[in-house]
């Protein structure tokens, strides 16, 4: 048990004198995209070799969150305490783990398969919630504290009010990682000011849009942050109780947040009287089954309540009527886990990243015909050109970049004349798209267009829950205009009834899932209607 | 929960000033003033769940459309029950509705007693806008009172809720999700091997189209049966 600041602080040193005894660590990245690439079986064997050559007093192995570089996994990193110097590996099989160790033996570097950490993926970022990823082991809480957590959360419990807490987040101006990009501080006060002898915090971890891997990787990476950041919105809102919604496809996030509880369970860090401060707060996770629209929040807070996932009209909002009847705080894991740095360096500090209606930075996932598949963390404001070209190493195999998919289905996406915008919530906003929760899909010139509008929309047939009629039909309805497009069969009528329908389906549907779906059909529309055009058949 | 006192408040529908308790929702307001708003999953007594989206009414200074069936009213509020806008896009959801089953009057129990085609009438929907999905299901006939069609079935989900809500019983759910929602009885069985069903017919007689029917009965017993549901539904919410 921890009761005090200083108390954390001394099991800090104490971990720290540990790490400082060891000489060299080998990080293996043991995120969900290394896994699928064999690397817990590097990392068991790298452990034998290492200790086969009797060098594991000098060299230990360690099993690390993701690091960016999924396209060019498995990635294992050499750092050397002595000189903080840290040598990155790409792309290691198993039958590099001889080679590797006996290069370690030799004290040299593997030169065959090093990873150039000065290239623009890496020098561009900037890394705020991610800092700790690909460094800490994220099944070590005590990892988690030697590298300055929980300290905020101890500072906050003992120096400052909810309010202050609150009023700190407003100057730093977060907004939602989740996709709305609402005000998380504004969130917050909502329901601080709401009379209730129950409240709760829930974190959203049911990331289900086509190529968003962003809070799978925070969570498996550094799952602490996250519960300090939602230990605090607990604190803020005078909540005890929260839930983690993670979706069940996520067995190594759950596996990993599972054991972060326990573990800070254990240190008093959750549950009763933290830090003899007189606040309660724990957490529980629930898995989600498999539905994507269970991300909806309505929908989320009937799933955990064990009902069927379907969203309900709002309002009433949930900050007034949530789980179960109360006041509920709803945040994206990517929110909550900016809240400890906030807090650590101040509104203002935050406030100073990005642009002025968007601070601070966003994870995106970059997926699609792009070089460098991965994970990046970049300030708010940076140019897609930058994202795309700089950090992602531009588009692969040669060809021509044709647009960027944001926001995933219930996105759009921006054709490469705005390849100059900044990325924040407004600036996407006027080009028909939304930031959404960060998955960015890279589409090449070999792209038809009303195909890819086509497969968002049948993801969303396929996840509508069939509550209302305008997203339970009007989907179907659009999937099967769309074929007849791809299939070259459409009428001009066809082309006038997409419209309609799309407006129909935006303006009348009940949550957010409807309301968003025809953004792929509008925003193609918008911006390559020569492709529709070419569905239709001439008579 | 937060507990409110009940207040007058007065507001606008239609340009017209309009009074009512801060507990009631727009579309009871408006059925107080005999201001038609086009409705098929609301029915008096149970819970409003805004699911067919033929009452969306314009409030000003709102983004979207609401559902007047689940809306609190606020005082000040200026409603449009009507407008080109909301005329098109609920005959575009009607029109919806009926592409997505099959749903042949000439040959249905419920012709001439369904609110489903009441609304075509209403809203004066003559053709259809969309084309039609097509779909079939078996008609599971094995209950001995009654029959549950599944092509004639809109999703409404009043009979899943006066089970639920009224009865008791929980014998009807949805299953599958999206285009493939269905109702069930029980763990997706017959009918007749249902074992929370009470056969109470509770569910026949709110269906609003011939999805659920009894078997050989008269049409005068049907309007009689449908009668005495709907007046103890209406007893029920006003004695809550």
């Amino acid at each position: 048990m921890i009761t005090s600041l200083l108390e954390l602080e001394e099991l800090a040193n104490c971990k720290r004198c540990d790490e400082a005894s060891i000489v060299e660590e080998l990080r293996v990245c043991i995120g969900s995209s290394c896994v699928s690439r064999g690397a817990d079986e590097i990392e068991k064997n790298l452990k034998t070799a290492i200790e086969n050559k009797g060098l594991q007093n000098r060299c230990r192995v360690k099993g690390v969150g993701c690091s960016g570089l999924c396209a060019n996994g498995t990635l294992v990193s050499h750092y050397k305490n002595s000189t903080k110097e840290n040598t990155l590996y790409e792309e290691i099989i198993l039958d590099d783990v001889d080679a590797l160790v006996a290069s370690i033996e030799e004290q040299k570097s593997y030169s065959l398969k090093v990873c150039d950490t000065n290239q623009l993926f890496f020098t561009k970022q900037t890394k705020i919630v991610l800092e700790n990823a690909g460094i800490i082991d994220p099944n070590d809480i005590e990892d988690y504290i030697a590298h300055g957590g929980y300290a905020t959360l101890f500072h906050v419990l003992h120096e400052m009010m909810p309010v202050d807490v609150i009023n700190e987040v407003k100057i730093s101006g977060l907004r939602g990682r989740g996709g709305g990009g609402f005000p998380t501080g504004q969130k917050w006060e909502s329901v601080y000011k709401v009379q209730s002898d129950q409240k709760y915090i829930v974190c959203n971890g049911d990331e289900g849009d086509p190529g968003a891997f962003m809070d799978r990787a925070l969570m498996e990476a550094d799952p602490h942050k996250v519960l300090e950041g939602m230990i605090i919105a607990g604190f803020a809102c005078e909540a005890t109780k929260g839930y983690i919604y993670v979706r069940a496809e996520y067995p190594i996030a759950v596996e990993k947040i599972n054991r972060a509880i326990k573990q800070a369970r254990k240190l008093g860090i959750l549950g009763n009287q933290i830090a003899h401060s007189g606040f309660d707060f724990d957490i529980e996770v629930r898995l989600g089954g498999g539905a994507f629209v269970c991300g909806e929040a309505t929908a989320l807070i009937a799933s955990i309540e064990g009902n069927r996932g379907n969203p309900r009209q709002k309002p009433p909002h949930l900050s007034d009527y949530g789980l179960w009847g109360e006041p509920t705080v709803l945040n994206n894991v990517e929110t909550l886990a900016n809240i400890p740095s906030i807090l650590k360096n101040g509104g203002e500090w935050f406030k100073n990243i990005g642009t002025p209606t968007s601070t601070g930075t966003k994870i995106f996932a970059l997926t699609g015909h792009i070089k460098n598949t991965g994970l990046v963390e970049v300030p708010m404001g940076i140019t897609l050109r930058e994202l795309i070209f700089e950090i992602g190493g531009g588009v692969s195999d040669g060809k021509a970049l044709k647009a960027i998919q944001t926001g995933g289905p219930s996105g759009g996406c921006i054709p490469t004349q705005f390849l100059d915008l900044s990325i924040d919530y407004d600036s996407l906003k006027s080009v028909g798209t939304i930031m959404g929760s960060g998955g960015m899909i890279v589409i090449d010139e070999s792209s038809n267009m009303v195909e890819l509008a086509h497969f968002f929309m049948d993801f969303c047939k396929s996840a509508s829950c069939g509550k209302c009629v305008p997203c339970r039909v009007g989907t179907t309805q659009l999937t099967l205009l769309l074929e007849k497009y791809i299939a070259k069969e459409a009428t001009q009528a066809n082309f006038e009834l997409l419209k309609e329908l799309s407006k129909v389906v935006k303006g009348t549907s009940l949550c957010g899932l409807g309301q968003t779906a025809p953004n792929p059909v509008l925003s193609t529309i918008r911006y390559f209607e020569s492709e529709y055009l070419e569905g239709i058949k001439n008579d | 929960m937060i507990k409110q006192k009940v207040r007058v408040k007065s507001f606008k529908i239609n340009d017209i000033t309009v009074t009512g308790r801060s507990d009631q929702t727009l579309l009871e307001v408006a059925k107080e003033h005999d201001i038609f708003i086009p409705t098929l999953c609301y029915l008096e007594g149970l819970s409003c769940v805004g699911s067919c989206r033929l009452c969306l009414v314009e409030v000003k200074g709102a983004r979207e459309l609401v559902p007047a069936c689940t809306s609190k009213i606020k005082e000040d509020m200026e409603v449009f029950t009507t407008s080109e806008k909301i005329d098109s896009h609920r005959k575009m959801i009607l029109s919806m509705i009926f592409s997505e089953r099959s749903h042949t009057c000439s040959v249905c129990e419920a012709n001439g007693d369904c609110e489903l085609q009441d609304k075509s009438v209403e809203l004066q929907l003559d053709h259809s806008l969309v084309p039609y999905i097509d779909s079939r299901f078996a008609i599971d006939a094995s209950h001995k009172n009654f029959v549950h069609d599944p092509n004639r079935c809109i999703l409404c989900s009043r009979c899943v809720r006066v089970c639920n809500e009224i009865e008791g019983a929980n014998a009807i759910n949805i299953g599958g999700r999206g285009i493939n929602s269905m109702i069930i009885h029980d763990m997706d069985e017959p009918w007749i091997d249902s074992q929370s069903c009470t056969s109470c017919g509770k569910c026949v007689y709110v269906c609003p189209t011939g999805a659920l029917y009894e078997k050989e009965i008269t049409k005068e017993d049907v309007t009689t049966k449908r009668e005495i549901i709907r007046n103890l539904l209406k007893n029920r919410a006003e004695n809550e």
